[in-house]
């Protein structure tokens, strides 16, 4: 990764093969491709400004999203080898619990609405990845005793529990006493007042998210919040006059997301870079010889899958917390999948290819598709869909393919799904590691070649210095 | 056969009393380095150190007579030296089959036991049972003076019995190195926050340069050191056998159990592996090897144990072994 600062590469050759061999390298420029990518396809649409850096947000937003979830997927099953499929349970957890804390104390938007406790946002955000922790800690107790692929099968079971609890009704809305007293023989132990009136995961209907929007929360924290109003309003009088403040909001909070990006990174490249990480590599490879070894193998996968589930509650807390609801079909395990994809597609085992399959499954296959119809539809201008499948097959009799074409292109986002799909196979026979499935990154914090014949500190060589 | 059942199980209640007696007497003494020959040399500064050691220090041996040089003068009433290992009563079934029935030995410090018998015998279920990967029905493994029955398996490398498997079980896509880094005892980096925190993570750092010589020095001890970079899975096989013994080297055992560790090796590394195991032998470590090759056994181990049908046949010198009617009979397929 940062080959390039090695010291003995004296010639320039050498120096070029190893750039473009580091994995850093290729992260920028798949990153590049992309969003130089969807730039040409906003010069195509005729986008101004303003579109073009909606478009641009739009995307950093999922590539964060996805990026994090996918490194945190990496811990449990690229790492470890934990077969978790209750991703999106995890992620759930995490913002419901977030909107619960947070949530402003009186019911608003109807009687279906429930409020919260009114507690700051960042309360809100810690208890939600604490929850979602706690929730980890709950599944992987019993589970991790049993053989892997029970794992999978209580996670799944799990995520689909979480959903069917936030849509029952029966913890919809419950009413909070005025005062709660808990009195032993006469003894008042505990008298509070709550806050809340009204609290509850709202049923079907999903909750509003009526706290204050996280990025405004945040920025008055730092005290940056009136700054960022001048600048909000200095871009108004000279780059975009038409209310730019939801697109540098936007372009802000996606900026926030690969800073959180860059921080799981850091985290877990720390944890994979250590005997800890080591261990659990060991354990996804012969859980009986680590524990041979002396290794409590259960005490390190239950860590492992613990922090993993913070990860998610946090990614999902970020993912879903600056919308304006949230309702319980956001949370079918067809998220968990395409994080797996993503995964798969960057190299399970590895930190950077958890974030380039992250960045290249939001860029290529989530959000990619629907620019595409977008751009065939702009350049050809072609008419109205047929409403049906019948009506598309039909003129290809008389080889006019055009009403195939348009259906097709109208059922894009339906067919994404397949387009993943052809995607996994071909990964599946191909490239069945992924991208930089290599797994070179190698668990120690420190340079393991022959003592005495390197530099003490040389960090760089710690990082990526394994020559093969 | 029952004969010779009974002839073990005094065998071992002999040396039983002894050791009992004697652990304040030797102290107890981390092993530095793996080479328990120091042991012996500095037994006497720490006669009053107690047997009880912290339990982050589990590397210790109790009864302190590794070496011989060390263990006899201390240890005049028994002759042969202690018995890190004694196994009594061991029964073990499946379903309705009796794998290990009745089975009771001792292993001697710093001798080269052999563990023999044919197919079915039981060798590697007693292994298991040993080593904590099955627990028994019935039956007491005692280690190092302490029982250890029934522990789960880390607990039991923890106490310094270190195994190696019938099919080397190498960490495939691991390197060499990170195979070998895995092993050591006591490794802090281990608590997640002590890795991740920016504070602790120096003293981690510290800890593995430290560990990594002793790494590079037992690579180079059996000769695998040019594989060091090389990821496990693309080992050979005799490779891998290689690399599991030393591995196994590095948690700083006091006893090693080989399970068959010459199937599928060449001859020529075969020879280098016996080396090496008479050469760590001298220095002090207790080998029990579970072998199929009776004549690699027969001239390579002082003492052999013989099983049979989940019993012990035979428990002896080699001499002893290659005389023995019952034991000829049942390699022969005879009537016992």
């Amino acid at each position: 990764m940062s080959d390039e600062t090695d010291a003995d590469a004296v010639d320039v050759r050498g120096r070029i093969d190893r750039l473009l061999d580091g994995d850093a390298t290729l992260v920028l420029a798949v990153l590049g491709a992309i969003y130089l990518a969807y730039v040409l396809a906003g010069v195509a649409f005729g986008y101004g400004l303003r579109g073009q850096l909606n478009s641009i947000a739009n995307l950093t937003f999922y590539i964060g999203v996805f990026g994090m979830l996918a490194l945190a997927l990496n811990l449990h099953w690229g790492y470890t080898g934990l077969f978790n499929i209750g991703i999106v349970g995890f992620m759930g957890i995490g913002v419901y619990v977030t909107a619960l804390v947070s949530k402003p104390p009186v019911a608003q938007g109807g009687a279906a609405q429930v409020g919260g406790f009114g507690l700051p946002l960042g309360v809100g955000v810690v208890a939600g990845v604490v929850v979602a922790a706690l929730f980890g800690l709950l599944v992987a107790l019993p589970a991790l005793r049993l053989r892997a692929d029970y794992l999978a099968i209580v996670t799944v079971a799990f995520s689909e529990i979480v959903r069917f609890t936030m849509m029952s009704r029966t913890f919809q809305s419950y009413t909070v006493p005025d005062t709660i007293d808990l009195t032993v023989a006469g003894v008042q132990l505990f008298s509070f007042d709550p806050a809340a009136d009204t609290v509850g995961l709202g049923g079907g209907g999903g909750l509003i998210l009526n706290y204050p929007d996280p990025l405004e929360a945040l920025l008055r924290t730092l005290f940056l919040w009136e700054p960022y109003l001048g600048f909000v309003g200095f871009v108004q009088r000279t780059l975009i006059s038409n209310n730019p403040k939801p697109v540098i909001d936007g372009l802000v909070y996606g900026l926030l997301l690969l800073v959180g990006v860059g921080l799981f990174y850091l985290l877990l490249s720390r944890v994979g870079k250590s005997p800890f990480g080591r261990v659990l590599k060991a354990i996804r490879e012969d859980e009986d010889v680590a524990n041979a070894l002396g290794k409590d193998t259960d005490r390190f996968k239950l860590t492992a899958f613990v922090l993993g589930s913070a990860l998610m509650g946090l990614g999902g807390i970020l993912w879903y917390s600056s919308r304006g609801s949230i309702t319980p079909p956001s949370f079918r395990p067809n998220i968990t999948f395409f994080i797996w994809i993503a995964l798969i597609i960057g190299g399970a085992g590895s930190n950077t290819g958890s974030f380039l399959g992250g960045a290249i499954f939001a860029g290529l296959l989530y959000e990619g598709p629907r620019y595409m119809k977008n751009l065939i539809e702009t350049a050809f201008e072609l008419g109205d869909a047929p409403g049906n499948f019948g009506t598309a097959v039909a003129p290809m009799a008389s080889l006019d393919p055009v009403p195939f074409v348009l259906y097709t292109l109208d059922s894009v986002s339906q067919l994404r799904l397949v387009i993943m799909g052809v995607v996994l196979v071909w990964l599946m026979h191909n490239r069945p590691e992924g991208l930089l499935g290599h797994r070179k990154e190698t668990a120690s914090s420190v340079d393991l070649s022959r003592p005495g014949g390197r530099d003490a500190n040389d960090a760089a060589a710690a990082d990526g210095g394994e020559k093969r | 056969m029952s004969e010779s059942d009974d002839t073990t199980a005094d065998g071992s209640a002999s040396t039983d009393e002894p050791l009992e007696d004697t652990p304040t007497e030797n102290g107890s003494e981390p092993v530095e380095d793996g080479s328990p020959s120091d042991v012996g040399s500095t037994n006497e500064n720490s006669t009053d150190e107690s047997p009880e050691t912290p339990a982050g220090d589990s590397m210790t041996i109790e009864d302190g007579s590794m070496t011989p040089e060390g263990g006899s003068p201390e240890d005049a009433d028994v002759p042969t030296g202690s018995t890190p290992l004694e196994v009594e009563g061991l029964r073990k079934t499946f379903g309705g089959i009796v794998a290990v029935d009745d089975v009771s030995f001792d292993v001697e410090a710093g001798t080269l036991t052999g563990l023999i018998g044919p197919n079915g015998a039981g060798k590697s279920t007693t292994f298991n049972l040993i080593t904590g990967m099955l627990e028994p029905d019935a039956g007491t493994v005692r280690f190092n003076g302490e029982e250890i029955t029934g522990l789960e398996p880390h607990e039991i490398a923890n106490q310094g019995l270190a195994r190696t498997f019938q099919i080397a079980r190498e960490l495939e896509e691991m390197t060499v190195l990170e195979n070998m880094m895995l092993a050591p005892k006591g490794q802090i980096g281990e608590s997640l926050w002590r890795s991740v925190m920016p504070i602790t993570r120096e003293a981690v750092r510290e800890q593995e340069t430290e560990q990594l010589d002793r790494v590079w020095e037992v690579l180079e001890f059996f000769e695998i050191d040019h594989l060091a970079d090389e990821y496990a899975g693309n080992l050979s096989g005799g490779q891998r056998k290689l690399l599991e013994m030393a591995r196994a080297l590095l948690t700083d055992p006091d006893m090693l159990l080989l399970d068959e560790p010459f199937a599928g090796v060449n001859p020529s590394l075969e020879k280098r592996l016996l080396e090496h195991i008479h050469e760590l032998r001298e220095e002090g470590y207790t080998f029990l090897i579970v072998e199929h090759d009776m004549d690699l056994i027969m001239n390579n181990c002082e003492r052999v144990i013989v099983m049979h049908q989940g019993r012990v046949l035979k428990d002896g010198t080699p001499a002893e072994i290659k005389e023995s009617e019952e034991v000829i009979e049942a390699y022969l397929g005879g009537e016992v």
